[in-house]
């Protein structure tokens, strides 16, 4: 077991690394620096403020190697952004904003609590609504319950988020005002937190329902379904004891790739409903132009990501022992 | 008069799509699969209302790539404007000329939405205007475009390169098949619309980037399905029965393996295609997205609600409109796929 563990571990290391590399391609190969100089400073900078703020981020300094040393020494390559890169961000060390310097670490750490707390109830409710909702449409299947649930689906999932999100404000919050439009509250986050998570649940709801129909119904017609059944087990059990619980290892890792948007906060919620999460620090950082910010949030959502991954594989391995074998 | 515009290439590029769909609608006239197809689609009475929905939406978007400039004659050239010389679209020459108000106004109003003025065209405005005037029936008309022009692109973006890599990495396994499962790997464990923003905002804001950007988010799925099949195919009797004849592998390739990948090229684009759209829009929010499309609409659209009273027809507009063409591209992905292959298992 410890061996697989460890395997899978060093099998996310390579990926992680494979993500810096292409974020050093697109920010300090791909990205002008004078341009994102421009885009930070404004269109009217001088020559010279443009080039003391190349100079003060590090843009200016050699990409792969430092031609100033000797091969021999370490300074040849330690003295260049490709290793600074690697350097920095694998041991946690962002620095500050490309716009107003405020350490990125902090501002990460701030917006992670207000994330999680509109994150949090969208994956747990929104996933047991929608096993509870899809358990049901199989139990039913090729019925006409079935089919309108399924072109229910469809529907839902052919509406853009934003009409969610702004019929939800318009008639939950503006007409009927049950909840507060906008904003956040640490000491009654549940109210300004209600809105967006309903949204977002029900943005979920028509793919998830579809998907993990598709996987119930699968396991409905294996053999030892069959087998039960011959057995005089009731249909109602078949479902909860034998379909759910095997159809339960593909909706795991359908769950896993959510995992980290969970972290990452919706970025569209966020910004709608006015919640200070990760999400508004992303869209910040695009409205901006600020790269240090964004190269941050997309190195961690890929950490987070792999991470998942690998936890997603040792529950597997669990449950699963054919899967440690392999 | 100035020589080549943009306007020629897209009245050129239809041109070509035409004579393209012509011609596979020649050649799958004679071919006994692509019949059976359509017959087996034919009964299906929800796809069918489905695809004629959608090819109206097509037809739009391709009536207004069409466009040509009017002839101004010599003597009001000097105070005609720059509206003049515009070329039009065939969309827009379904409306009159100058069809446009100086501000909001209701449907089929006949004064102006704020102070009340009499419009310069009372009741013609079906679904009413714009903040700057704009008739909301015309702009939602040309949303269609970019969506399909998303649609489109992606897909002739991304094929060619999801083909060659999922192919070489499947039949030829060991190393090509290590590196580009790391490539995708890679590419996959990056949360797409993340991915996204970076590249555009690296790249640079416009059509093609946002295409390409797209495009690189879309060949991690469509690769790593056709590797998967490759493998597959590769064990099969009959390949094993041309490497035995002692057939090349590009012949192989060309003749047994790629002709097989195509029913998952065409699923998984049909079905791709809500994905892009809905997506596009998002990026819109982001002012990342594509002029004129749905999304950008609807962002426009944000603060409307807030009026008292309240404007709701460009957002309804917009947002049905982006609705009907999602749905229909998702039913029609639905019965594309149920035909071809119902064993195609989509996550998204």
């Amino acid at each position: 077991m410890t061996a697989y563990i460890i395997r899978r571990v060093l099998y996310g290391v390579p990926i992680v690394l494979g993500v810096l590399f292409l974020l050093f391609i697109l920010f300090f190969l791909y990205a002008d620096p004078e341009a994102m100089a421009r885009k930070a400073l404004g269109e009217k900078a001088s020559v010279e403020v443009i080039n003391n703020w190349i100079r003060e981020k590090g843009y200016d300094r050699p990409r792969f190697f430092n031609p100033k040393y000797p091969v021999t020494e370490a300074g040849f390559w330690t003295d260049a952004i490709l290793f600074d890169h690697f350097h920095s961000m694998l041991t946690l060390n962002f620095g500050g904003s490309d716009i107003d310097d405020y350490p990125i670490l902090d501002r990460i750490k701030q917006g992670a609590g207000p994330s999680l707390t509109v994150t949090v109830p969208i994956f747990v409710i929104g996933t047991l609504v929608t096993i509870a909702v899809s358990l049901f449409v199989a139990f039913f299947r090729g019925s006409y319950i079935d089919q309108a649930g399924l072109f229910v689906s469809v529907l839902a999932m052919s509406v853009v988020i934003f009409v969610y999100i702004m019929v939800g404000q318009y008639f939950f919050s503006s007409q009927w005002r049950w909840f507060p439009i906008s904003g956040f509250d640490r000491a009654s986050a549940w109210r300004f937190v209600a809105l967006p998570a309903l949204v977002g649940i029900i943005t979920n709801l028509g793919g998830g329902v579809r998907f993990y129909r598709t996987i119930m119904v699968e396991e409905v017609n294996r053999d030892y379904v069959r087998t039960a059944r011959a057995k005089g087990v009731g249909e109602v059990q078949i479902m909860f004891k034998h379909v759910l619980k095997n159809g339960m290892l593909p909706i795991l890792t359908s769950l896993v790739m959510q995992i980290p948007f969970l972290f990452l906060g919706s970025l569209l919620l966020e910004n709608f409903f006015g919640i200070p999460g990760l999400g508004s620090v992303t869209y910040d950082a695009i409205d901006q132009n600020d790269f240090a910010t964004l190269r941050v949030m997309v190195f961690i959502g890929a950490v987070v990501f792999v991470i998942g991954q690998i936890l997603t594989d040792i529950s597997y391995s669990f449950v699963d022992p054919r899967v440690r074998l392999s | 008069m100035l020589g080549w515009q943009d306007y020629h290439t897209s009245n050129l590029v239809v041109a070509l799509l035409l004579a393209i769909s012509v011609a596979g609608a020649w050649y799958g006239r004679h071919n006994l699969f692509c019949r059976q197809f359509v017959r087996d689609f034919a009964r299906r009475r929800l796809a069918v209302a489905a695809a004629a929905l959608f090819s109206l939406f097509v037809g739009v978007a391709l009536a207004d790539s069409i466009a040509w400039c009017d002839p101004v004659a010599e003597e009001n050239a000097e105070n005609a404007g720059i509206e003049a010389f515009r070329p039009r679209t065939l969309i827009d020459r379904l409306f009159p000329r100058d069809f446009r108000e100086s501000a909001y106004s209701a449907p089929l109003a006949t004064n102006a939405f704020y102070g009340d003025q009499p419009l310069k065209h009372p009741g013609k405005h079906v679904l009413g205007t714009t903040i700057i005037g704009h008739d909301t029936l015309h702009e939602t008309l040309k949303g269609f475009r970019p969506a399909m022009i998303i649609g489109a692109f992606t897909t002739l973006l991304v094929i060619p390169i999801a083909i060659v890599m999922g192919v070489l990495a499947g039949y030829f396994g060991r190393r090509i098949d290590d590196v580009v499962q790391y490539i995708y790997s890679t590419l996959a464990s990056i949360p797409n619309i993340l991915l996204l923003i970076a590249l555009i905002l690296v790249m640079g804001r416009g059509t093609l980037q946002v295409c390409i950007a797209l495009g690189v988010t879309t060949w991690v799925g469509l690769c790593r399905l056709l590797r998967a099949e490759t493998l597959k195919l590769r064990e099969l009797e009959y390949v094993q029965a041309a490497r035995a004849l002692g057939m090349s592998h590009t012949r192989i390739i060309c003749r047994h393996i790629v002709p097989n990948l195509f029913h998952i090229v065409l699923i998984s684009f049909v079905l791709r295609f809500s994905w892009l759209v809905l997506n596009e829009s998002i990026l819109s929010y982001f002012g990342i997205g594509l002029e004129g499309s749905f999304g950008a609409m609807i962002v426009l659209a944000r603060d409307e609600l807030a009026r008292e009273p309240v404007i709701w027809w460009n957002l309804a507009a917009a947002s049905t409109a982006l609705f009907l063409l999602v749905l229909t591209a998702n039913i029609v992905g639905d019965a594309v796929r149920d035909l071809l292959d119902p064993r195609v298992r989509t996550a998204e």
